[in-house]
């Protein structure tokens, strides 16, 4: 089943056009990584999909609705949940906080649940959902305050929490440590089971470890698409990031 | 935010009230006025917070909000005989509608574009206010009749020009306003509003429409300021332009700075330190806005977060 369809999707600033008549589909469950050469175009084709850049021209369809004309926090309430690339955490705020904000989103329906939640249920689902990407003991830090690979984590748990259908990872093993990539791959593969991923990743290895299916874009254009293997093996892809 | 007895959360709350409450039986007559005056403004200054501390909503026009609450009380009074609590109603209202309004323009923008549409807003009211002077009498503005500021239960009456009523009358609204800002804060939406503050964008990406969560900050925000300005009119008797002018937005931000922008107790004790400053200062020398001006620098460089933000902190670290 197509989780995600875009058609003719394009992006331009000013004369530079950064997506390019994108056609690209996901289906549901899915691992699928977009790589390409930084400056390709892959930041700006998934802040479109999120809604947080406008499209130039194209459709995006999201479980067979056009999404096209919806703002980002309406996708958001749909199921699309993008984490950062840089990450953008409520920085001032604690652990307890930033994952509260995510967790409590679909529970304030009508008056009286904007005004008061359950909190002893509210501190379990946030306890829950700390733990599952380890940072339960750093629940009352400030997010400011928790080393990089932390902040990764606790971005990736604000997304999860959300319960989203499709979560858009932009770079997330940048600036993390060996053994954190690991315990990330690891945890990504665990996820998949309930959630499609779209995942923006330059780290080779991890991109041919988890992704069911590559995108390749360069100049804001689909290059090749195809499972790792004919990926790797492709001869256009050899020469975009060869230089060959 | 998490399950800490009512005793621990309600506490600090309840025994400000509690002193408030207390206080009209010691202090002198003076006092005692200037504390009813303070507490009234307080709750313009709570108001503000609600939209600057919460929100992020950094305005310049909140005097149009105070404005429309202390006139809309005023002439529906004076000019339709509107009872004292329908009169405060209708100036909570006006506040509201016009900060509803405002909001719905202004808050298409934001930083330092919105403090100048704001500055601009509450212009156009001042000056709107000054040319209706046929009924607002414009700059020397009006007095309300003794026979109007009084409530009334079935046979007894009330006036509001007796001292005690008026304190109490003061503190009620006070603490009302006062408990409903620690509500707000602790509750869901207060929680959206300090990560619309913190970041809008990120807020936006969580799925929730932070343009709905700022206009009803600024709506509440100018509902509060409109109903510390018709609370005004209805018990000290005044009603003039002046309260529209520009000082009357730059003070409700002073108080809150120097209270502690954010924290809920910050607001009183803002607005009672620099109504205090004013008049001792006043007492001592007559260009006493220098010796207000310098005090004030002191005091923001020694408490950079505010009184009760700066002291917070330092509880914290302890």
């Amino acid at each position: 089943m197509t989780l995600l369809e875009t058609q003719g999707l394009s992006r331009n600033f000013g004369g530079l056009q950064a997506v390019r008549a994108v056609d690209l589909s996901v289906s549901a469950g899915e691992i699928r990584a977009i790589i390409g050469p930084n400056g390709a175009g892959k930041t700006t084709l998934v802040s479109v999909i999120s809604g947080r850049i406008r499209p130039s021209a194209g459709r995006i369809v999201f479980k067979g609705q056009d999404i096209t004309a919806l703002r980002s926090w309406q996708r958001a309430n749909r199921g699309i949940v993008y984490t950062f690339q840089i990450t953008s955490l409520f920085q001032n705020l604690t652990c307890r906080e930033n994952v509260a904000l995510a967790i409590q989103r679909k529970k304030m329906t009508g008056i009286g649940r904007r005004l008061h939640l359950d909190e002893r249920r509210m501190a379990g689902e946030i306890e829950a959902a700390l733990a599952r990407v380890g940072l339960l003991d750093e629940i009352d830090r400030t997010a400011a305050n928790l080393p990089y690979g932390h902040q990764r984590l606790l971005e990736v748990a604000m997304g999860l929490a959300l319960s989203p259908e499709l979560l858009i990872m932009d770079e997330p093993t940048q600036g993390l440590s060996n053994s954190e990539i690991a315990g990330f791959c690891q945890f990504t593969r665990e996820i998949a089971s309930e959630v499609t991923v779209l995942l923006i990743e330059h780290n080779m290895p991890v991109v041919m470890e988890l992704a069911d299916r590559i995108t390749v874009i360069e100049n804001g254009a689909i290059l090749a698409e195809g499972t790792p293997e004919e990926v790797r093996a492709n001869a256009d892809v050899q020469r975009a990031y060869l230089g060959a | 935010m998490t399950g800490r007895p009512i005793a621990g959360r309600w506490g600090l709350p309840l025994a400000v009230i509690a002193a408030l409450a207390a206080a009209q039986f010691v202090l002198p007559d003076y006092h005692h006025t200037n504390m009813a005056r303070i507490m009234v403004l307080a709750v313009f200054a709570i108001g503000y917070n609600i939209a600057f501390g919460y929100a992020g909503l950094l305005s310049l026009g909140h005097a149009m909000f105070f404005a429309a609450g202390l006139y809309g009380a005023g002439m529906t009074a004076h000019f339709l005989d509107f009872s004292a609590p329908a009169a405060f109603l209708v100036g909570g209202l006006c506040g509201l509608l016009l900060a509803l309004l405002a909001g719905a323009i202004a808050l298409r923008t934001s930083g330092v574009a919105f403090l100048i549409v704001t500055l601009m807003f509450a212009q156009a009211v001042f000056l709107t206010i000054l040319y209706f002077n046929e009924f607002t009498r414009g700059d020397e503005g009006f007095v309300l009749a003794e026979q109007i500021r009084q409530l009334s239960f079935g046979d007894s009456v009330l006036s509001l020009t007796d001292p005690d009523v008026r304190y109490n009358a003061a503190l009620l609204l006070f603490a009302l306003c006062y408990i409903l800002s620690i509500a707000l804060l602790r509750s869901p939406i207060g929680r959206v509003l300090v990560a619309v503050r913190e970041n809008e964008q990120r807020t936006q990406m969580l799925g929730y429409n932070t343009f709905g969560y700022r206009l009803f900050a600024l709506t509440l925000s100018g509902a509060l300021s409109g109903l510390s300005g018709a609370a005004y009119a209805l018990l000290f008797a005044y009603v003039g332009a002046t309260f529209a002018s520009t000082q009357y937005s730059i003070l409700p931000l002073l108080w809150v700075l120097l209270g502690g922008v954010g924290t809920t107790l910050g607001p009183l004790i803002g607005t009672l330190l620099m109504f205090y400053l004013v008049d001792f200062s006043s007492d001592v020398t007559s260009s006493y806005l220098i010796v207000v001006g310098v005090i004030l620098v002191v005091l923001v460089i020694a408490f950079p977060k505010g009184i009760i933000g700066t002291l917070r902190e330092k509880w914290r670290r302890a």
